[in-house]
């Protein structure tokens, strides 16, 4: 393992562990949005399967949109952000140990989530359940590595908390499409997600890759 | 000499936009199934043509700036105000296509919008292009124009992969005007003509606004280094 990218990892485990601001906010949050759609759209039967998909990732994806913006604001107190400049080490592997720190924070949330999405909707899996063990942690990675990313490109504006959803929903938007499309098949069993699994998998391996060699440019834009 | 043909070019392209509507609206035959509304096609393909053009010229300027910024810094201004004109002049052209579609579709399916391949592949690339000239707008200093270059690189990236995903996702749209199968092109010569001629007018008219955007960005830039000087000399 190596050691920049562990130690990065460790220190945002182990502030999350004490402050547990990210999990608790993002896990209120996205309960708030399940509980808002639930009462505007009042779902039963076979239409709570088809839209549960959706709900489930739009609240994922509001919820994680605070926990990125946290993710570098606090560097930026006592010149954190600029002291990692100086470091010897790529940035990338500072970009990396934020996206897997992200990641575990907002797969928990889902995972905490699952159970009481599953009460409000009313829902029963009807397709294949392992997919949804691949579906979603492909679409929680194309979320939290594109958002991490544009979080650090957005904390050198002004509006910055304002400015990360503007830029990253636009992009996110065909994996978003992939996920909710996956999600909700699995959950009607109507049809096969293969296709956009791959389209998934696919999506996460461009950007991840653009995301590690465009990330020094940002980094150390002046 | 330069003079002539900058007083020239916009006489010219103000002809060809003359040209172009009286072929289009006067010249041009009615077609069979769609009747006059289909006319509206000599506005909306010359238009997003258009757009895409530029779009591609913001993405090359995006990659000029990141390439040059180190080495050569008059380059990369130069490529950043392109980049900027691109995305601006692009996002103008894009707008005429998302509202010349509708209009049409209501004739041509009875409905405004339809959420089909290039329909949200063309409001996609807008919201992307968008969001670019709002990060412009919000972020300050010359760390914007990376940034901006930056995300413009991600736009771009991301159009292809918008296109394939809306693509299997579902299409309504009618088949690509050129390259899009046997049956596709247009057939009827008199058709084909006052298309060429409305393509061309666009193409002038959306490079010359490109060309007065570049403009004024250049200038704005030399201002810019200007006031930055005479702020040292004074400190």
């Amino acid at each position: 393992m190596n050691s920049a990218l562990w130690t990065h990892l460790v220190k945002d485990l182990r502030i999350e562990w004490r402050s547990k601001d990210a999990i608790n906010s993002m896990l209120f949050f996205a309960l708030l949005v399940v509980v808002l759609f639930s009462m505007s759209f009042d779902p039963q039967g076979a239409f709570s399967r088809t839209i549960a998909g959706g709900v489930l990732c739009v609240a994922t994806m509001f919820a994680s949109v605070s926990a990125l913006n946290q993710a570098w604001a606090r560097e930026i107190r006592h010149q954190v952000l600029d002291a990692q400049r100086m470091a010897p080490t790529s940035g990338s592997q500072l970009f990396l140990a934020k996206v897997l720190a992200n990641f575990i924070f907002v797969t928990i949330v889902q995972i905490a989530l699952a159970p009481v999405f599953l009460v409000f909707y009313n829902l029963r899996i009807e397709g294949q359940a392992w997919q949804l063990a691949l579906v979603l942690p492909l679409g929680t990675w194309a979320l939290v590595a594109n958002g991490t990313f544009f979080a650090a490109l957005a904390i050198r504006s002004r509006n910055r908390e304002l400015l990360l959803p503007l830029i990253l929903f636009p992009i996110f938007l065909p994996a978003l499409l992939a996920m909710v499309i996956a999600t909700t098949s699995i959950l009607t069993g109507d049809s096969d997600p293969g296709l956009w699994i791959k389209l998934l998998t696919g999506y996460d391996i461009i950007f991840t890759t653009v995301s590690l060699l465009l990330f020094d440019v940002v980094f150390h834009a002046e | 000499m330069k003079k002539t043909a900058l007083a020239l070019f916009p006489a010219i392209t103000i002809a060809l936009m003359v040209w172009g509507y009286y072929q289009a609206i006067y010249v041009a035959p009615e077609e069979q199934t769609m009747h006059e509304a289909q006319r509206i096609f000599y506005y909306h393909v010359p238009s997003a043509m258009v757009a895409f053009l530029f779009f591609a010229v913001s993405l090359c300027g995006s990659i000029g700036f990141l390439t040059w910024r180190r080495s050569r810094p008059d380059w990369a201004q130069a490529s950043d105000a392109w980049a900027l004109a691109g995305a601006e002049v692009g996002v103008v052209f894009c707008t005429v296509v998302l509202i010349t579609g509708p209009l049409w579709g209501r004739r041509a399916w009875g409905i405004w919008w339809t959420w089909d391949a290039r329909l949200t592949t063309t409001l996609v690339l807008w919201l992307i292009y968008v969001s670019y000239l709002l990060l412009r707008r919000f972020a300050a200093g010359p760390q914007m124009q990376t940034l901006a270059a930056v995300l413009g690189i991600f736009g771009a990236l991301d159009v292809p992969i918008v296109y394939m995903s809306n693509r299997w996702w579902r299409t309504q749209h009618p088949a690509p005007v050129f390259g899009g199968g046997p049956d596709s092109g247009i057939k009827d010569p008199a058709m084909l003509e006052a298309f060429g001629w409305n393509v061309l007018a666009w193409l002038c008219w959306g490079l010359l606004i490109l060309f007065i955007r570049y403009y004024v960005e250049r200038k704005h830039q030399l201002y810019a280094a200007q006031e930055a000087e005479e702020a040292l000399t004074r400190a």
